[in-house]
């Protein structure tokens, strides 16, 4: 598995009257094939899982993935490690199906006819092939996280970063994105609210009031949350 | 309200259309809007509205579509036709109205006959020779591609934000372009970062 080394890495931006610390440096080596990354909203877990892939640079510390620097070589990172948002409706860019999972693909195959079948392959594979020329403002809810997935995924990353990737979706479409993303041979690091979600991880990072609180094996994780929102 | 039928979803084809050259269908399109624009006769303005039907149906492009497109423009073209009858009277406006429909749908054979990834690489061509003076033709040609597609999305959000306004019983236009405009801005700061995460622009 990939390494994702948090180093002192923390965030505070300026405000009205000083700084606001989003991150408290925080030092975590991230070796797990899945790991989960839970808290109250604003808490600063996505700040977390967005450092992975430089969406955000931290002001304190670095972030380094198999030792790569993120904020240097940001492209270099880029090229493996994936992100999904939690909104799949500013993910996808392209009008149908096909073209944004070709947007994707665009830097690694330069050849306009091969990079279709590519796309139309990847389509296939996460059950969108009947799909591939329907418009994405057309698609469901859980279709349009799948087909953002298959964006993600079509350029075949290490390392994938969801960041509540089924907060918007239901029941059935939870299961399918869920079931997806832990089929993955790939590391996953899952921002969640989904508590049994993350019991499926390998390790779960508690985050509160811009700390990481807890980190551990992800049932005493999840434990030590519902105890700490209980008391 | 339909969101996609502001511009064309491209449907695959194998119609004369479908396999001209990107170059050819858009210097087709602006030579076409030019003439719309500049000739200013009634009779010429329902020929240019043959002229577009024709292709349409030359590409096959789904009567849905159009009807869409012709829709969304009706109802622009209504408020604009209303003023041009005030302003200039009726010929004016029924002329103003033809025209903007013909308009719309010749734009809409064009999308629906080109994939936007063969629009993006056409671009990248034209703009290629450009490098040496620092333009970037990706991200040219990306923008171009990103602010057409942006156009449904922006309707969709105009909806929920005009919506969510009638559910308070709010009918201020200020209560409508204030969370409008954040939403809009919002939802591009998004779209940026989600491009940045897909290492689109990196090269």
């Amino acid at each position: 598995m990939p390494t994702i080394t948090f180093d002192a890495a923390g965030l505070s931006v300026p405000v009205a009257g000083g700084t606001r610390v989003v991150l408290d440096p925080t030092t975590v080596e991230l070796t797990e094939q899945r790991v989960g990354i839970i808290g109250a909203n604003g808490s600063g877990k996505s700040t977390l899982a967005r450092m992975v892939n430089g969406l955000v640079a931290p002001t304190t510390g670095r972030v380094r993935v198999d030792g790569v620097d993120v904020a240097r070589h940001g492209g270099a990172v880029r090229r493996r490690v994936g992100f999904c948002f939690t909104d799949p409706a500013s993910q996808l860019v392209m009008p149908t199906c096909v073209e944004d999972v070709e947007l994707s693909l665009r830097r690694h195959e330069k050849n306009a006819g091969r990079r279709h079948d590519r796309a139309l392959e990847v389509l296939g594979r996460y059950g969108l092939a009947e799909h591939a020329d329907v418009s994405v403002h057309a698609l469901s809810g859980g279709q349009k996280q799948l087909l953002a997935l298959a964006g993600v995924l079509a350029v075949e990353p290490a390392i994938v970063v969801a960041d509540e990737p089924t907060t918007l979706l239901d029941l059935a479409n939870t299961r399918r994105v869920a079931d997806l993303l832990f089929g993955l041979d790939q590391q996953l690091v899952l921002v969640t609210h989904d508590l049994d979600l993350a019991r499926r991880c390998d390790r779960v990072l508690v985050v509160e009031g811009a700390r990481v609180r807890y980190d551990g094996a992800a049932d005493a994780a999840v434990d030590d949350y519902l105890a700490s929102v209980a008391s | 309200m339909s969101t996609t039928g502001l511009v064309g979803v491209y449907q695959p084809g194998t119609t004369l259309l479908h396999r001209l050259p990107v170059g050819a269908k858009l210097g087709g399109l602006m030579v076409l809007s030019l003439a719309i624009v500049l000739v200013r006769s009634m009779p010429w303005a329902w020929v240019f509205l043959a002229i577009a039907l024709a292709l349409a149906l030359l590409a096959r492009v789904r009567l849905g579509t159009l009807a869409r497109a012709a829709r969304t423009v009706l109802l622009l073209a209504v408020f604009v036709g209303a003023l041009q009858w005030w302003w200039y009277g009726r010929d004016k406006a029924i002329e103003t109205f033809v025209d903007l429909l013909a308009l719309s749908i010749a734009a809409v054979v064009v999308s629906a006959t080109t994939p936007v990834n063969a629009m993006l690489d056409s671009f990248i061509r034209w703009i290629t020779p450009l490098r040496p003076i620092g333009v970037d033709p990706e991200r040219v040609a990306l923008t171009i591609g990103l602010a057409i597609q942006a156009l449904p999305g922006t309707v969709a959000l105009a909806v929920e934000t005009r919506d969510a306004a009638r559910a308070r019983g709010v009918r201020h236009p200020r209560a409508f372009l204030a969370p409008f405009v954040v939403r809009v801005v919002a939802r591009a700061h998004e779209t940026g970062d989600a491009l940045h995460a897909r290492g689109i622009g990196d090269d």
